[in-house]
């Protein structure tokens, strides 16, 4: 038994009710319950199902998490939840249910940032996370770079999409193609068989006059687009619908991948060399995809950058990563957030903790 | 029935909270409430208000005998706040959570006629069936119909004004739409139609409720609508 503090994370920004129990860098329990299969027929999350369903699962998921970890909720130091950013109905639910947990038992109740939440998980998984780290997150949610000075008060968001994630780009062509959802894993699967130089697609935000150089960066020198990528493959997929011709599905799967991930890799490779980052962690659902690690690996190799995934369980949304950053927060001393704090769904990466309104 | 010690919470309209103490002879006594003014935070204040009636009574979580808890209809965001709450306190203080329909609480106020006379003061005692009503947007209305004596006869439902049962109609639901109301043969009750469910009414409905013998509903909301959610175009036709 150590004296690292034990925590309860509640996250409900999307479409996973997840509860962990950590105890500082441990990992005791990582219970998820996901609406997924409910958004299936509609493409993609269904904010208001997404919601319901967390309610559903709240009290069933805390319980199942205190039984993994055989602890009682009496035992817990202190309790973290997602504030945001995310959807603001399904944030509100993991919400209430934290505050309440806080007023029942007294303890310290700490609002924490899910971005930065996706980069404190890292600790649970490989110990200590290393200085001069950047983060790179992808998900259904979410595309973007971050420079992590401090995980606990010195988080700089460096780039981010300016329109579609990354994953909500699988799911649409996904849809496109007639592949279901969610289109992450189906796509990655049927690149294998495909061809990713058979079409060139376009890499958003890759011209000159958006990047510039390293002295005169352009606007959107570490900034995603995947709008247009989307686009672009709708047209195609057109044109050979339009002919009558039958989509070379494995070879538009592939070379949509190769242009998400080539850029992606592209850019966050560049933003470690540009700002010192010698340590770069992957994060986000989009983790998991085999084309976006190989690439990425073998970019951060030729850079000197090493690259840190930690297992896909704890890359994908879920309750340790709020309670593995909390720990952290815990650690360093800064004070909790108090209950009268709100939702809030575009929540900055600078605002890793939220602070107490009424503290004096 | 010994005394009870009930904490109620309802979030249908406004978050709201109330400690309740029900004594043997049917009586309910409001031992603190909190009904918040603003319409849209019912995430942030609900859960200090709570903390805070409780240490004003000196009351710990434990010693509460029941938390009962408003299930709608409502907007479901708001909505949610509350159940999410109510579950999670009687999870962690291991008391039992059961729901109530949140517009007994209007009815409970009505037919025991505790409201606080407004400048309009109150027109005579209910002496019929009647229609409690709350707005349900989309030019809607989310309604219920009541025995004289505030005991639920039908529903709740969601609809248009002009549906509800022709007679008189209290509620905020009331005052929205009075042309359609008339054309139900319904009529709004001056210094009724302004009521939207409080905590401190829903637990003394459920104390009611219990007194009869009836059960209480199980604590998960009552939406009647569907999630606003449209199957796109490229799925339809298709199976997952």
């Amino acid at each position: 038994m150590s004296d690292a503090p034990l925590i309860l994370g509640i996250e409900s920004s999307c479409d996973e009710t997840g509860v962990g129990i950590v105890r500082g860098t441990e990992l005791l329990a990582n219970t998820v319950s996901t609406s997924m299969e409910q958004h299936v027929r509609f493409g993609g999350v269904i904010p208001e199902i997404a919601s319901r369903a967390h309610l559903e699962a709240m009290v069933p998921t805390l319980q199942q998490a205190l039984d993994t970890a055989g602890v009682a909720l009496d035992d817990v130091d202190a309790l973290a939840v997602t504030s945001g950013p995310g959807l603001s109905g399904a944030l509100m639910v993991g919400v209430a249910a934290a505050k309440a947990l806080a007023v029942a038992t007294g303890k310290p109740l700490y609002a924490v940032n899910h971005l930065v939440a996706h980069v404190g998980v890292g600790v649970l998984d490989g110990g200590e996370l290393p200085d001069r780290l950047g983060a790179l997150l992808v998900s259904g949610g979410h595309t973007e770079i971050l420079k992590i000075d401090s995980l606990t008060d010195d988080v700089e968001l460096l780039g981010a999409t300016i329109d579609d994630a990354a994953g909500e780009a699988y799911d649409k062509v996904a849809r496109l193609l007639g592949l279901g959802y969610p289109g992450g894993p189906v796509i990655d699967r049927l690149a294998k068989e495909g061809d990713g130089k058979a079409i060139r697609f376009p890499r958003g935000l890759s011209l000159p006059k958006f990047v510039g150089t390293a002295e005169a960066p352009g606007k959107h020198r570490y900034d995603f687009s995947f709008s247009g990528l989307k686009t672009a493959v709708a047209r195609f997929v057109e044109q050979y619908q339009a002919k009558g011709l039958e989509v070379p599905v494995a070879d538009v799967a592939a070379s949509f991948q190769e242009a998400v991930v080539d850029v992606i890799t592209k850019k966050a490779v560049m933003a470690c060399t540009e700002h010192g980052m010698e340590n770069l962690l992957l994060g986000g659902g989009v983790a998991a995809n085999s084309r976006l690690r190989q690439l990425l690996q073998a970019r951060c190799d030729s850079a000197g950058i090493s690259l840190r995934i930690p297992k896909p369980s704890l890359c994908t949304d879920n309750g340790a990563m709020i309670a593995a950053l909390a720990a952290q927060v815990v650690a360093a001393g800064v004070a909790p957030s108090g209950l009268g704090f709100a939702t809030d769904p575009g929540q900055p990466v600078t605002q890793i903790t939220l602070s107490d309104l009424h503290a004096a | 029935m010994v005394s009870m010690l009930i904490l109620a919470v309802d979030t249908s309209a406004l978050a709201t909270a109330a400690l309740v103490r029900a004594h043997d002879d049917g009586r309910t006594e409001v031992l603190e409430s909190f009904a918040a003014t603003e319409t849209n935070a019912h995430a942030e204040v609900l859960a200090p208000a709570i903390g805070g009636i409780l240490e004003q009574a000196g009351v710990a979580g434990g010693q509460l005998d029941r938390i009962v808890v408003g299930v709608g209809p409502g907007p479901f965001t708001g909505l949610r706040v509350g159940l999410a709450t109510a579950q999670a306190l009687g999870f962690a203080w291991q008391v039992p959570v059961d729901g109530v329909v949140s517009l007994d609480a209007i009815a409970w106020q009505v037919a025991h006629r505790a409201v606080e006379p407004d400048g309009a003061g109150i027109a005579a005692p209910i002496t019929e069936d009647f229609t409690v009503a709350i707005d349900a947007r989309r030019r809607e209305v989310y309604w219920a119909r009541y025995s004289a004596d505030g005991r639920l006869v039908d529903g709740p439902h969601v609809g248009a004004a002009d549906q509800v049962p022709a007679g008189p109609v209290v509620g905020i639901g009331a005052s929205l739409y009075p042309d359609a109301l008339e054309a139900a043969g319904a009529h709004a009750v001056p210094g009724l139609d302004r009521l939207q469910p409080q905590a401190a009414a829903l637990g003394a409905a459920a104390v009611g409720l219990l007194h009869a013998g009836e059960a209480l509903r199980t604590p998960v909301p009552l939406y009647l609508r569907e999630a606003d959610a449209k199957v796109p175009q490229a799925m339809k036709g298709r199976t997952a």
